[in-house]
């Protein structure tokens, strides 16, 4: 029974990073109708953003190490250490829940860059050719974080009150030995907030209702005399900050690479595919449904029975709900069917 | 000529042209197989792949991960071969030079001729290991092929260096395959194995942990993890322990929660965390932040062990790795003179004291070129025949054989814990145990093997 409940959790949290980054691709298909391929490189940008913001406090000066005398060894401190003392020590230790702040604005920039100075002038063009060029955006952008960060994964700590275990089974009156790692449920808090202020953005603000109209009828709402183009640009930043957050706020869960997009990307888009081709609540559905299904496959029972089912189950999946459902769960008819 | 009526698509000349050309491709591939294509100067010396003649450097190949899980292990490497490079050249302090014994080396190089060496990412993966170490032989016309840090990648390398005729120092390798079901005569580990690991774990986990416990065990997916799950699972079986469960997981994976998480329900009481590299400071991260370390199950207080601990991946995991066990190969807080003239060196170099993938891979270069110099030439049958039975010391651990029958060297093991005090930066493990060879020994028919031929 605990472990059930152990492994939903995984699974929701791993849900909540497929959801967000689902959302935010399927929130940028609804309303430019663009099928961004790039999108996994911006849950990348917004891990890196984290690195750097970490990168920048640590910032540090070499001190002689007293304590090694076969050699000269250095320690580094860092230059807020220094000046700020203790308080220098809080804020590097809190450099993940800072770069989040962080990540809003830059990743909006660059949701706008990327929309303004590329995108844009694909919309008229095929598919094919979109998938083309945003894939080939993913690439260099992944190479360029490379060349600065290396290959290799770099990992970030979450901050100490945050990274032991919470004692989920004394809390809840259940096993004592049932723990959870706190981030994790951050992780998870973080997630069901993001997505719940996207969707009150879309229903209950005017903005967010012109969105959905254009979303609906794009002809309609310009002939209105509403710049719909530029509502459009706008929720493409929003896509951005929502999947920066997702990965910003992923670090300490798994340290980030270059590459860490290319692998939420395919799983993303099988997200996408399962939730229903431009479905906003299918998408973030579909991403808790597949985390959770991947988490419970990895049980040792489960992998008795079918040895290596956590690897495929996802795809397995996709393929069943595409046989029998063809528009996925809550796919809406003609979406990227002409 | 296809719309002539000719059904095959194929005219005489065609034919003709192709067969032409097919059989002086296989004669020129059959040709290189054997032997350089190239004009040999001195034609009378006995003639092998990429033999130096009369140049005057010699190229060695460190083919390590630079990328990957293991890419952390795969630099520190990098940084030992560059420094056994400029040793062996005469340049810096001379490290181990100075304190091997016997040996034949002089600082001026190997057999007179400078050093120098190429680089390869082996990507912690079997086929770009190959096709890197094949690229080191033919193009680069290296003598001899080093590096690791993956069992994978050193059983795959070894077979091809023994197939064209290059000898193999295997850097870091653990799995008891490399010098036992695929033991190759052109290849030789200085590292030690999951057998000996288990053999001095054993008696430690026993005085600290009791007979009556459970195991649980998470095992990176290939030949390595499944030969450490085999030898724990022997020792610990045998004196009293249950395994529970052993959990394979594929190798490079970073989040370990769905792993970690059947752990508690399993009633197990001791965790094998059988991860090297980035996976280990990633599972053992994640086992700590869900709290098993400081669990009590079955009244007994919750443990994990490494069976393969290292101090880069200690200093990966930060304080996660206080008080537990695990075996390593080779420690730069050993008081000895080789050790110590090693870590000066390395220190002095780099800022910060060697690992033991470090160690291993300046060992084995050292090694390789004091049995080219002692056996005064680079014919590999010759430098195999010296280094088969080789017993040195010096070299930081003590007295050391390079056993004939499976080309395994034998040496003490160190039975290690993560420190709870730390007293500097890189005080990160403490030495529990030194275990005398007698106790890791092992006849070398217990992982039948073959060496194959010395002449290919």
């Amino acid at each position: 029974m605990d472990s059930l409940l152990l492994q939903l959790l995984n699974g929701l949290d791993k849900g909540a990073a497929y959801a967000l980054i689902a959302l935010g691709l399927t929130l940028v298909f609804g309303t430019l109708g663009v099928v961004n391929f790039a999108h996994g490189a911006l849950f990348m940008l917004g891990a890196f953003v984290a690195v750097s913001v970490n990168k920048l406090l640590t910032i540090s000066q070499k001190v002689r190490d007293e304590s090694i005398t076969a050699f000269e060894a250095y320690t580094e401190k860092p230059y807020l250490e220094i000046w700020l003392g203790d308080l220098g020590t809080e804020i590097i230790q809190w450099s993940v829940p800072i770069s989040a702040l962080v990540a809003i604005p830059v990743m909006l920039l660059i949701g706008l860059v990327m929309e303004r100075g590329l995108i844009q002038y694909f919309y008229k063009r095929t598919h094919a050719e979109q998938i083309l060029v945003t894939f080939g955006l993913a690439i260099v952008l992944g190479e360029i974080i490379k060349v600065f960060f290396g290959a290799n994964p770099i990992s970030q700590s979450a901050p100490p009150e945050l990274s032991g275990a919470a004692r989920l089974g004394a809390m809840l009156g259940l096993n004592e030995n049932l723990v959870y790692p706190w981030w994790r449920l951050v992780y998870l808090l973080c997630s069901f907030l993001i997505v719940s202020s996207v969707f009150a953005f879309l229903k209950l603000t005017t903005y967010g209702m012109v969105v959905r109209a254009g979303m609906a009828d794009r002809e309609m709402v310009g002939l209105l005399g509403i710049n719909i183009q530029r509502r459009f640009t706008v929720v493409f930043g929003i896509a951005a900050i929502v999947t920066g957050l997702a990965g910003c706020l992923y670090t300490p869960i798994l340290p980030p690479d270059y590459h860490m997009g290319m692998n939420f990307l395919v799983l993303s888009f099988v997200v996408v595919v399962v939730g229903g081709m431009g479905s906003l609540g299918g998408a973030v559905c579909a991403g808790f449904l597949l985390g959770i299904l991947q988490s419970f496959a990895a049980m040792s029972w489960v992998k008795d029975i079918v040895p290596g089912i956590d690897q495929i189950i996802i795809y397995l999946i996709a393929v069943v709900i595409l046989l029998t459902r063809p528009r996925g769960l809550m796919g809406r008819k003609g979406v990227m069917e002409g | 000529m296809t719309d002539n009526g000719n059904p095959t698509g194929w005219s005489r000349r065609r034919f003709l042209q192709t067969g032409a050309a097919t059989t002086a491709g296989l004669g020129a591939l059959s040709f290189s197989g054997t032997a350089p294509t190239g004009f040999v100067r001195n034609a009378w010396a006995q003639d092998f792949r990429n033999n130096p003649g009369n140049s005057d450097t010699v190229t060695l190949g460190f083919n390590v991960p630079q990328t990957g899980p293991y890419a952390e292990e795969g630099k520190d490497e990098l940084r030992a071969y560059k420094l056994a490079v400029k040793h062996l050249n005469g340049e810096g302090d001379g490290g181990m030079l100075n304190t091997m014994q016997p040996t034949a080396l002089k600082g001026n190089g190997i057999l007179g001729k400078k050093v120098d060496y190429v680089t390869g990412d082996t990507q912690t993966k079997s086929d770009a290991a190959r096709a890197s170490a094949k690229r080191m032989i033919e193009r680069d016309g290296v003598v001899m092929v080093t590096g690791g840090s993956s069992s994978g990648v050193a059983v795959s390398v070894q077979a091809l260096c023994q197939d064209m005729g290059v000898i193999f120092m295997a850097g870091l390798t653990h799995a008891n395959d490399t010098t036992g079901k695929d033991r190759r005569r052109y290849g030789f580990r200085h590292f030690f194995n999951a057998h000996m690991s288990a053999a001095a774990l054993g008696p430690v986990l026993k005085e600290q942990m009791g007979t009556n416990r459970k195991s649980y065990m998470l095992v990176a997916d290939y030949n390595w993890g499944w030969s450490v799950e085999e030898s724990m699972k022997n020792v610990t079986e045998e004196m009293g322990w249950e395994t529970v469960n052993a959990l394979r997981t594929p190798l490079g994976t970073s989040d370990y929660s769905q792993y970690l998480t059947p752990v508690r329900d399993s009633g197990a009481d001791v965790l094998f965390l059988i991860h090297y590299g980035g996976d280990m400071v990633n599972s053992l991260t994640q086992a700590v932040q869900f709290g098993l370390k400081d669990a009590t199950v079955n009244g007994k207080p919750f443990e994990i062990v490494v069976p393969l601990y290292s101090r880069v991946m200690a200093q990966g995991a930060g304080e996660a790795v206080a008080g537990i066990y695990g075996s390593t190969n080779w420690h730069w807080s050993l008081q000895n003179e080789g050790s110590e003239a090693f870590v000066k060196s390395f220190g002095e170099e780099y800022g910060f004291p060697p690992s033991q993938a470090a160690h291993t891979c300046y060992v084995q270069t050292l090694l390789y070129a004091n049995a080219v110099e002692s056996a005064g030439t680079f014919y590999p049958p010759e430098v195999i025949k010296f280094l088969e039975g080789f017993e040195f010391t010096g070299m930081g651990n003590g007295d050391t054989l390079y056993r004939a029958a499976d080309h395994q060297a034998f040496k003490p093991v160190l039975v290690v814990k993560g420190n709870d005090d730390p007293q500097s930066q890189f005080d990160l493990l403490e030495v529990v145990k030194e275990v005398p060879t007698e106790e890791i020994m092992y006849p070398a028919d217990l992982y039948p093997g073959n060496l194959g031929p010395y002449e290919v």
